[in-house]
């Protein structure tokens, strides 16, 4: 038997309270940091909650004049700006992180690996100006004229699709957090094909199917826990995403139906707008925004956990 | 793969062609022919001239030292190594007569033709009865009452019918690993292949399932021309026809497994049997 000597067996003893202890509080400061978050948002907004009460996300008004605040079109541009984003992203990234795992010749795969890697590490002011300069112009002179002109009449689609082309506005906003949530998208994705075991695709193989039977009846069904994770991911930096969205999207508080026409987001507006936000009401309701802004992205990360928990019930052993 | 020392001199050295043309003629006509079959990963060369037949309707096993090539020869017998760049094989295999190694060969419906097995089972993540269905479906043309009665079938010649014919829509995956793995000779024999390949099938189960998938294998053999790998030497003598052992990517030789197992003719299948080495 190994002798231990009584004071290093101290030490360690001492090393490893100490040790403890330290992990402990840094977990708890993340509570405590999150809690403080939710506590100074809801002390700074409840002057606008308890003024307009439940009126300030069902109404459309922003009226700094008249002090009449609705965060309803905001709302409408937070979500629709996200979804576009992801309508667009996620085929993408699916096409990207398949393609590297399972077609890219091994040549190529680093490269384009690399790229999607870079693509992530671009600062979003960069994307904002690109957008605001390079992008709106594009889709004002090329794109959003054909879409006008040829789904601007088809029954129910064409309200989307109407109006003047402005350049910049929701659709051209949705395109670029589209491109900036694609690297996320695209690197989780392959991350997530890439722990699929080889014996599970050759299994695929050997009975007979093809690159995209295997891809899409095994592969994507055992990355089922990992591709939830990688959308919401995406899902959550498109819903939280200022700079760049506030260049592109206008910044117009209004709802309309076309997605051509400018709008704002919930953090766009509130980028926009702070530093010049006289009287409480006014920046209460700024604040009371982005606690909106918390509630909306909260409700998707635990819908987006509810959902895990039900995959994983239904797999049953699995995992 | 291939270890990089010479075979010791003193074991005697002799030509595998002759041997393995020898004593397998009264099993029937051959399924598979295999011709001068060389195999390289790169430019390392794994399989050495590699000439035999294996009879239909009967279980041939491989064995022999790990990175001897026996698995290297099933992923050449579904194509399976064409996945992976660098990797090719020369020479000529013909299976029901078909040459399989051309250029113009429709892989994925050989792969159709010739079912595998692997290592460890490999549910894919659905139920248990579209495991089995997924070859079906994938082939077309099977649907509704004709799709459940080849479940049921495969099942049944899988002989795990009884222990999950309540639980079809449960996960493959939550079945234990001895039904998981009978549950992938299902799903490879559902789609009615000509040849069955396994990979050391029961290198990832405990003794009881083992005896149940030999079992399996055993029912089988009056269906399907069985190749089958393995590190177990009781498992290749219990459940083969034919025995070939396998050293350094030579087939060393091949012939019924009661005589191999009884009387090899080379001294390095000896020394292997005996457990020398290996």
């Amino acid at each position: 038997m190994a002798i231990i000597d009584p004071r290093h067996a101290a030490k360690q003893l001492i090393y490893e309270r100490v040790f403890r202890s330290a992990t402990l509080s840094a977990a708890i400061l993340v509570l405590l940091i999150l809690g403080g978050v939710a506590m100074s948002l809801l002390r700074g907004a409840w002057p606008a909650i308890s003024h307009f009460g439940f009126s300030f996300v069902a109404r459309e008004i922003w009226n700094p004049v008249t002090d009449e605040f609705g965060a309803l079109a905001p709302i409408y541009g937070t979500v629709v700006t996200s979804v576009i984003a992801m309508l667009l992203a996620v085929p993408t990234g699916f096409g990207i992180a398949l393609f590297l795992t399972e077609l890219c010749p091994p040549l190529l795969k680093r490269p384009i690996g690399v790229a999607v890697e870079l693509l992530a590490a671009v600062p979003s002011i960069i994307f904002g100006i690109w957008g605001l300069f390079v992008l709106a112009p594009v889709l004002q002179r090329h794109v959003q004229p054909w879409l006008i002109a040829h789904l601007g009449h088809i029954v129910l689609v064409g309200k989307l699709f109407k109006g003047p082309p402005f350049g910049i506005g929701i659709l051209t906003a949705g395109v670029v957090l589209a491109i900036m949530v694609l690297p996320f998208i695209a690197a989780t994705l392959r991350d997530v094909f890439d722990t699929v075991p080889a014996m599970l695709k050759e299994s695929g193989y050997a009975l007979g199917a093809t690159t995209w039977e295997v891809m899409w009846n095994v592969v994507v069904p055992h990355s089922r826990v990992g591709i939830v994770g990688g959308i919401m991911l995406g899902l959550g930096r498109a819903l939280g995403e200022t700079m760049a969205v506030t260049f592109v999207i206008g910044n117009a508080h209004r709802i309309s139906s076309s997605l051509l026409a400018p709008g704002t987001t919930i953090s766009s507006a509130i980028a926009n707008e702070f530093t010049e936000a006289v009287g409480d009401l006014y920046t209460s309701s700024l604040i009371a925004l982005g606690l909106l802004l918390f509630l909306i992205t909260f409700t998707v990360i635990a819908a987006a956990q509810a959902m895990l928990r039900r995959l994983e019930r239904r797999s049953g052993a699995a995992v | 793969m291939i270890p990089s020392t010479k075979p010791p001199k003193h074991l005697k050295m002799r030509p595998p062609v002759a041997v393995a043309a020898e004593r397998t003629e009264d099993l029937g006509p051959p399924k598979i022919e295999i011709r001068a079959l060389n195999f390289y990963y790169g430019d390392v060369r794994s399989l050495h001239n590699i000439t035999m037949s294996l009879a239909d309707k009967s279980i041939s096993a491989f064995i022999g030292p790990s990175g001897c090539g026996k698995s290297t020869l099933l992923r050449v017998l579904n194509r399976m190594y064409g996945l992976y760049p660098r990797q090719r094989a020369e020479g000529e295999v013909l299976i029901g007569g078909r040459d399989i190694l051309g250029p113009n060969v429709d892989v994925a419906e050989l792969r159709y033709r010739v079912g595998m097995v692997f290592q460890k089972p490999t549910p894919f993540p659905m139920s248990v009865f579209d495991n089995v269905a997924f070859g079906l479906r994938l082939g077309g043309g099977i649907r509704g009452a004709e799709l459940k009665s080849r479940v049921e079938s495969a099942l049944r010649d899988a002989a795990i019918w009884d222990e999950v014919k309540d639980k079809l829509h449960a996960d493959g995956r939550s079945l234990s690993g001895g039904q998981q793995q009978r549950l992938c000779i299902a799903r490879a024999i559902a789609v009615k292949p000509e040849v069955l390949l396994l990979d050391e099938p029961t290198a990832a189960l405990d003794p009881i399932s083992t005896l149940r998938v030999e079992e399996t294998l055993q029912a089988l053999r009056e269906k399907y021309c069985i190749v089958v790998v393995t590190h177990n030497l009781q498992q290749a003598a219990r459940v083969s026809n034919v025995t070939g052992f396998m050293f350094m990517g030579e087939l060393v030789e091949i012939g019924p497994s009661s005589r191999i197992f009884t009387s090899p003719q080379d001294r390095r299948t000896d020394d292997y049997i005996t457990g020398r080495f290996g």
